[in-house]
């Protein structure tokens, strides 16, 4: 291996943790976009991600096919996603202590069926080498893309297109902004918004996915570390916007490769503090970014959390 | 937000009714009869769960009364596990007077029990009548300072506490895993690394003639204490008026902004004497045995007991029994550990869909036990 990088090895290590540690982020954080552009707020993402990982991992294991997996991991996802809406759809029911509630129930379930796959070993996302022109091994594997991270692009501006453009972009805008303005329109409201819930429920499944099918790589009941509660943060940061979140969760992935990247160069000082750092900056970024007196620009008008 | 309008407006009402105790009853009996009912019906989705697995609910919760609470033996261990859930759904409780979702107590119970853990060393010198209550003073204020700073920020920047506070959880974990691993480490702890061991003279020990330490004793005062503060001083009042409606508590001149911080600063305070009396009573040092997740079961207590202080003290009570007996059921009946994490969940969520049976039942209607 050519050592002589020097230090340049911590930016081109934190450049290739940001692309890796990102992905999670962008897809929990573009379901939950879904989600609160709908007028509600699912806390529970956290439990669909562990649920999603510990699927994932399970059906690629027992099919042999790691795409089968993320296909699982949407599927158990949107069920999560739905029974949040559904049960959100019942009057005077909270729809931030539900997703309290089925985050907690989402992580039992996943440590209870995900127990006899903690050993066994599935089969690896593909990852394209985008780094094959260069010399260095460092550069290479900092460029090793996996494919969901290119599919997570895509699917930010296909959300971002469907919010502008399309119909039901412009059908979960309304319900979110005004709940008597779409009854006006003759909408049903509960059941876009369950509907809205349960998609970004798959979102944040296939993000759980990643996590065991590509970085890290296993199934582990440590396997998220609150990645799914900090997409949430990172919405309210990004202002509603998935083109946004791609750029948040690029930020956020950086701020998670750090300790690593650090630990890579051999600085082993305050490892655990850097660990730290994505939570440090989620909060930074929430108090920068919240005010005490106006609303915030682009929240929509029925999210509980913003009035 | 988030805690119904109901949830905060039933303290509110007058607590006598002037149309005789049978309609009085009513009223109160829906506020029991309903999260009962609730808990039931979790437990019934959990066997029904347990069925598919091709186990047997029957089994599975005669185990739990027999290992939780079917002898003296296993209830002093159900008490002594009951005693941090006490101190950590106050720290749900008190802020949710206010209208706000604290769910990150883990986070205070980590810092509590790492500044009690930490302190010991220079108070190994004193006498156990007063270096106990400085190492308990040091894990409340450190448990005060990391909550109060969540309900300053919502205050004063209008952030999100829920949020805000698991986020601080999460990083009391990191700040405990350097200064255990690094700084604080105690040499001659190899395996699992710790803090120094406290001195024995501060050690807390067992209640008279039981094997419970005196951390219960004092989890229980804890609830009768801020029952009294909610329910029969003014500030409790002012501060169940701000949870209804922020608005009119300002026009009405409350301190809406002191309330907020010093309410989430007592709950915080009670989560970090949850950690220093773990410290203290239980590991003998602080180490990553605090972030054990009594701050979250703390969360399923608080919402369990509708916020209630009296009432979670049998809340806490019975889920510590869950906990207590977890180990025997996962060996007899050949389950995973993470079984009563599930059971917990499935509970969670009835109670949560039973707030909308609120006011369904005609029985519970004072109008209709009106004395004539």
């Amino acid at each position: 291996m050519e050592g002589d990088l020097g230090l340049w090895a911590i930016p081109l290590a934190i450049l290739g943790g940001a692309i890796r540690v990102s992905t999670p982020f962008l897809f929990v954080s573009l379901g939950e976009v879904l989600t609160e552009r709908s007028g509600r707020i699912n806390l529970g993402l956290e439990g669909t991600l562990v649920f999603g990982a510990m699927s994932g991992y399970a059906v690629a294991y027992l099919t042999g096919s790691a795409w089968a997996g993320v296909l699982a991991a949407a599927a158990a996802g949107s069920v999560f996603g739905l029974v949040h809406g559904v049960l959100c759809s019942l009057p005077r029911v909270n729809d931030i202590a539900i997703g309290i509630a089925l985050m907690l129930l989402g992580m039992g379930l996943a440590f209870y069926f995900g127990k006899p796959f903690i050993q066994p070993v599935a089969p690896d996302l593909p990852a394209i080498p985008l780094g094959w022109w260069a010399e260095s091994p460092q550069v290479q594997a900092a460029l090793r893309v996996n494919v969901l991270f290119l599919v997570g692009i895509v699917a930010a501006v296909a959300v971002w297109w469907m919010f502008r453009a399309t119909r039901v972009g412009l059908l979960i805008r309304v319900v979110g902004d005004s709940t008597d303005a779409a009854r006006a329109m003759g909408l049903r409201p509960a059941v876009i918004r369950t509907l809205a819930t349960a998609a970004g429920g798959a979102f944040a499944g296939v993000g759980g996915a990643y996590l065991s099918l590509f970085y890290p790589g296993s199934w582990n009941e440590g396997i998220s570390s609150g990645q799914g509660l900090m997409a949430v943060a990172l919405v309210i940061f990004a202002r509603w916007n998935p083109i946004a979140c791609f750029w948040a969760a690029i930020l956020f992935g950086g701020a998670g490769a750090l300790g690593p990247a650090l630990q890579s160069v051999g600085v082993t000082e305050g490892y655990y503090l850097f660990y730290a750092a994505p939570y440090v900056l989620t909060l930074g970024v929430l108090i920068a970014t919240s005010s005490p007196t106006r609303a915030m620009t682009g929240a929509p008008a029925e999210l509980s959390i913003t009035k | 937000m988030a805690i119904t309008d109901r949830d905060m407006g039933a303290g509110l009402r007058p607590s006598l009714a002037p149309d005789g105790w049978l309609a009085a009853l009513a009223r109160r009996a829906e506020a029991v009869v309903i999260p009962l009912g609730a808990l039931l019906a979790g437990l019934a989705v959990f066997g029904l769960f347990l069925l598919t697995q091709g186990k047997s609910p029957a089994e599975f919760y005669s185990l739990v009364y027999k290992a939780g609470f079917g002898t003296w033996f296993s209830w002093q261990n159900t008490l002594s596990r009951a005693a941090p859930l006490l101190l950590a759904a106050l720290c749900v409780a008190l802020p949710a007077r206010l209208g706000l979702v604290v769910i990150g107590g883990e986070g205070a119970i980590v810092t509590g029990g790492l500044a009690a853990g930490a302190l010991a060393g220079a108070l190994a010198g004193l006498p156990g009548g007063v270096g106990l209550p400085l190492l308990a003073l040091a894990g409340g204020l450190a448990g005060a300072v990391w909550i109060g700073a969540v309900g300053a920020l919502r205050h004063y920047r209008g952030v999100n506490e829920t949020i805000a506070s698991l986020l601080m959880a999460y990083i009391a974990i990191a700040l405990m895993n350097h200064l255990v691993e690094g700084p604080l480490r105690d040499p001659a702890s190899l395996n699992k690394p710790s803090t120094a061991p406290l001195a024995e003279q501060l050690r807390i020990g067992d209640m008279p003639g039981m094997d419970v330490h005196w951390g219960f004793a004092v989890g229980v005062l804890a609830c009768i204490a801020a029952w009294v503060l909610i329910d029969r001083t003014t500030w409790g009042f002012a501060a169940r008026i701000a949870g209804g409606n922020v608005r009119a508590a300002q026009v009405q001149g409350l301190p809406v902004g002191r309330l907020i911080v010093g309410f989430t600063a007592l709950g915080g305070a009670c989560a970090g004497l949850a950690g220093m009396i773990e410290v203290a009573a239980v590991h003998g040092s602080a180490n990553a045995s605090l972030a054990g997740g009594f701050g979250y079961t703390g969360i399923l207590v608080a919402f369990l007991a509708r916020h209630n202080p009296l009432a979670i003290i049998p809340v806490a009570i019975l889920l510590a029994g869950f906990e207590a007996s977890s180990g025997l059921v996962q060996r007899r009946m050949d389950l995973p550990d993470a079984t009563v994490l599930v059971l917990q969940g499935f509970v969670f969520v009835a109670i949560l869909v039973s707030e909308t049976l609120y006011g369904r039942f005609r029985v519970f209607a004072p109008e209709r036990w009106r004395a004539a």
